[in-house]
């Protein structure tokens, strides 16, 4: 209807040829998800430049051979499927450096990239792509590398070489396959911090990823409902397990192997982790049970990485039990 | 004492500096005006005037069609031009009364000879009661003839609010002066420039409303000038209001959210503020209804803020009944040349406009010209299952999933999941980082809830 008052109609930026009609709200707090995945990328760095002062520049191979590997398939996969471009939302990139993180200093960039390629199209795009899977791609792409791989992914020669004039394996192999009366005394906490043991890439340098997690806290990406969950579950169960007599100190615990590496970056994950506060405390908590039970009692020296793909699996199941009491209902 | 608030809420930026400081100002009454007969919830009034009669201002145009309704009163004196079907926020169309200002035609001059009465363009009253005796009844009378309408949203009227069953007894009274909502500074205003009218106000709804009603009145603490004034028109009057300082955190002028703050109770789903003997009035609503009892006015204005990046100079204003979107803007200056959108009402929930042509009525509280700069364009991405949405969501909800269901049509399982329960407040799609259109899909699963066979329901 045209106004017949006519009065106020010189007005060339809004008319109604060219309003924007949608719903509210009309305003947003700016956030997206590349925007996340790649803030995620840069709390990584402190670990990546660590690694590399440590085990030298050679680790930046398998890094960037998972990277390729993973981008690469997202690319194609996106070609194939005739769906839009998705490798500027940065979780293909993400994905692959994770993967790069948590392979030994000296794995092979082409195994490192095979491993990309199963993250992404086994951990994601089977499922039908971001915010569809079950488990965290990063780490379906590990334990397809550790089932294929096995020699390539228990090899810390480059590790220990680089930083440990004596040889010698990771803390948490000497605790399985050593001699427990042997560790305790040179691989005192500081080591643990500052990440000179022998390790996968992104994880040996405690610090670097407490910084990490301080980053991704601190700009409000990952809940710290799931990282504090399993680092106080690790410390219940590790220490309950200490006071029986059974395995190392519950600070041990947490700082070897990819369990600070495991909550800050693996668990936090947001498609695979629950929605809730409550749900994730439990599933923190899950997480941190599962690893120190195989840790002390199961065949492998490490457990973090089944875990949380353990735990990955129960979401649904977690979601369904902690929805939240809606306002003002009664429980 | 810690702030009082809610669980859950977004910090959306205020931009409330944009109109803050500017001081009410009356927009002169343009050519035509356009009075919708629906300006609140429930049935739009039926007509009492014709094409060619001549109305004065404050005379009813069209009256109250049922208990939730409200009639409508002419804002300006002059002539009907016509009855026709008009565009109204909201995406629809509705049927308005055109008037044009003016004077009377004079008396023929055989009628001035028989000594009738000249006629007169001079608003009409009604009349007026006095603040210290007029009775409960005598309040609530006076708000269903005047018409008046809730202007914290919704518009409804406020006589039936006013008037709940006598099995649920009311021991709170809250004026919202929370006024959450970015942008809008008109309560804001409102309050610095009127506290003792307020004040006269809450007590005359109070009085309305029974003898055992405590009364207050909740305001965010970003408005620390409000608190200070509105407290000092309390201790002037020497009246029992109670001043609830709140966080700053939107929605807490939801009114579940800001019963929940001020007498920490909560309203259950489904259920309206009476429930758990609370009433909330915005801060507008105290002024109309002091104006209808003391002075004998009706609404002929809204009070509203004009603000947005995409609107040359942002006021707040007192604006006719009627005056097209179109005309306010024109009044602040025009739109900038990157404006993209207009909104009425605040950005969190108010209405994208389709048409300038649409009028102010009883309940707009403002009108938002944003422009690119303000609206940064979403590429939206698949749901992360970040699980911000719930976490923003202050009645508990999953909004992902209830949007994923709607999604999937999947309405009994949307309604068992409480998808009623939203008030569309937009704190979920506000936080959002996929960009989802979270209250579109809301929306929609509504919808199709209420639309979906009693015993299913």
């Amino acid at each position: 209807m045209a106004n017949p008052s006519g009065t106020g109609s010189e007005l060339p930026a809004v008319s109604e040829g060219n309003l924007h009609l949608v719903t509210s709200p009309h305003v947003h707090f700016g956030w997206s998800t590349a925007r996340i995945m790649w803030l995620v990328t840069a709390a990584l760095l402190p670990c990546l430049a660590v690694a590399v002062y440590h085990f030298g520049p050679g680790v930046l191979a398998p890094v960037c051979g998972a990277i390729a590997g993973a981008v690469g398939t997202e690319w194609v996969l996106n070609r194939a499927g005739r769906r839009p471009d998705t490798i500027a939302d940065g979780s293909a990139f993400l994905t692959g450096l994770l993967l790069g993180m948590i392979v030994p200093p000296g794995f092979s960039p082409v195994h490192a990239a095979l491993g990309g390629v199963v993250a992404i199209g086994l951990g994601k795009a089977v499922f039908g792509g971001l915010g569809h899977n079950t488990f965290n791609p990063a780490l379906v792409g590990r334990a397809f590398l550790q089932a294929s791989f096995p020699a390539g992914m228990t090899d810390w020669s480059t590790a220990v070489a680089r930083v440990d004039a004596v040889s010698r394996a990771t803390p948490l192999g000497l605790l399985k396959f050593g001699d427990p009366s042997q560790f305790p005394a040179d691989l005192a906490t500081e080591r643990l911090l500052a990440g000179n043991i022998g390790g996968c890439i992104g994880e040996t340098s405690a610090a670097a990823i407490l910084l990490g997690g301080v980053i991704l806290v601190a700009t409000r990406i990952a809940s710290w409902h799931i990282i504090v969950s399993m680092l106080a579950g690790g410390a219940l169960f590790g220490g309950l397990f200490h006071l029986a007599g059974v395995g190392p100190s519950p600070l041990f615990h947490l700082l070897s192997g990819g369990f600070l590496f495991g909550a800050v970056f693996m668990a936090t994950d947001y498609v695979s982790s629950p929605l809730t506060h409550r749900g994730q405390w439990i599933f923190g908590l899950g997480i941190a049970f599962l690893t120190i039970m195989i840790r002390l009692f199961g065949g492998l020296p490490e457990g973090v990485m089944y875990a949380i793909l353990l735990a990955n699996a129960a979401v649904p199941l977690i979601n369904r039990a902690t929805r939240p009491t809606i306002y003002g209902a009664k429980r | 004492m810690p702030l009082r608030s809610f669980r859950g809420g977004v910090h959306p930026p205020e931009h409330k500096e944009l109109t803050e400081h500017k001081a009410l100002e009356l927009m002169p009454v343009p050519a035509e005006i356009f009075v919708p007969m629906g300006q609140h919830l429930g049935k739009p009034a039926s007509p009492l005037v014709k094409k060619g009669d001549y109305v004065r201002q404050g005379q009813v145009l069209a009256a109250a069609a049922g208990f939730i309704s409200a009639p409508v009163h002419s804002p300006v004196s002059g002539k009907v031009v016509k009855l026709v079907k008009g565009p109204v926020v909201g995406g629809t169309t509705a049927d308005m009364l055109v008037v044009q200002p003016g004077e009377p035609d004079p008396l023929p001059a055989d009628k001035v000879a028989e000594g009738a009465a000249p006629p007169t363009s001079a608003p009409l009253l009604l009349p007026p009661l006095d603040l210290n005796t007029a009775t409960g009844p005598e309040i609530i009378e006076r708000v269903r003839e005047a018409g008046i309408v809730g202007q914290g949203g919704a518009a409804f009227p406020t006589a039936v609010k006013l008037s709940p069953p006598a099995d649920k007894p009311i021991d709170w009274m809250i004026i919202n002066g929370a006024e959450c909502e970015p942008y809008l500074t008109r309560d804001y205003r409102l309050m610095l420039e009127r506290p003792d009218d307020i004040v006269e106000g809450i007590l005359l709804i109070g009085r309305a409303l029974g003898e055992n009603v405590n009364l207050g009145i909740g305001i965010e603490n970003n408005k620390p000038e409000a608190i200070r004034v509105m407290r000092e028109a309390i201790v002037k009057r020497q009246a029992a209001i109670k001043v609830f300082e709140l966080k700053t955190k939107y929605p807490q002028g939801g009114e579940k959210m800001l019963i929940d703050a001020a007498v920490g109770r909560k309203v259950p789903p489904g259920a309206l503020p009476m429930e758990v003997g609370c009433v909330i009035q915005n801060v507008g609503t105290a002024l109309a209804i002091r104006d209808a009892v003391i002075l004998g006015e009706v609404p002929r204005t809204a009070v509203l803020t004009v603000s947005g990046l995409g609107v040359k100079e942002p006021k707040n204003l007192q604006v006719t009944i009627g005056t097209p979107l179109r005309d306010v803007i024109a009044f602040c200056g025009g739109a900038t040349a990157d404006a993209r959108r207009v909104v009425v009402g605040g950005p969190m929930m108010g209405f994208a406009a389709y048409s300038l042509d649409a009028p102010v009525v009883k309940a707009t509280s403002g009108i938002l010209v944003l422009s690119e700069r303000e609206l940064k364009e979403p590429p939206e991405t698949t749901c992360l299952n970040c699980g911000k949405c719930a976490e923003a969501c202050p009645v508990n909800l999953l909004p992902s999933r209830l949007a994923r269901l709607a999604e999937l049509q999947r309405w009994e399982a949307a309604r068992d999941l409480g998808i009623e329960v939203c008030m569309e407040c937009g704190a979920c799609a506000f936080t959002c980082p996929a960009r989802k259109p979270l209250v579109q899909y809301l929306r929609l699963g509504k919808k199709n809830v209420r639309n979906l066979p009693r015993k299913e329901r």
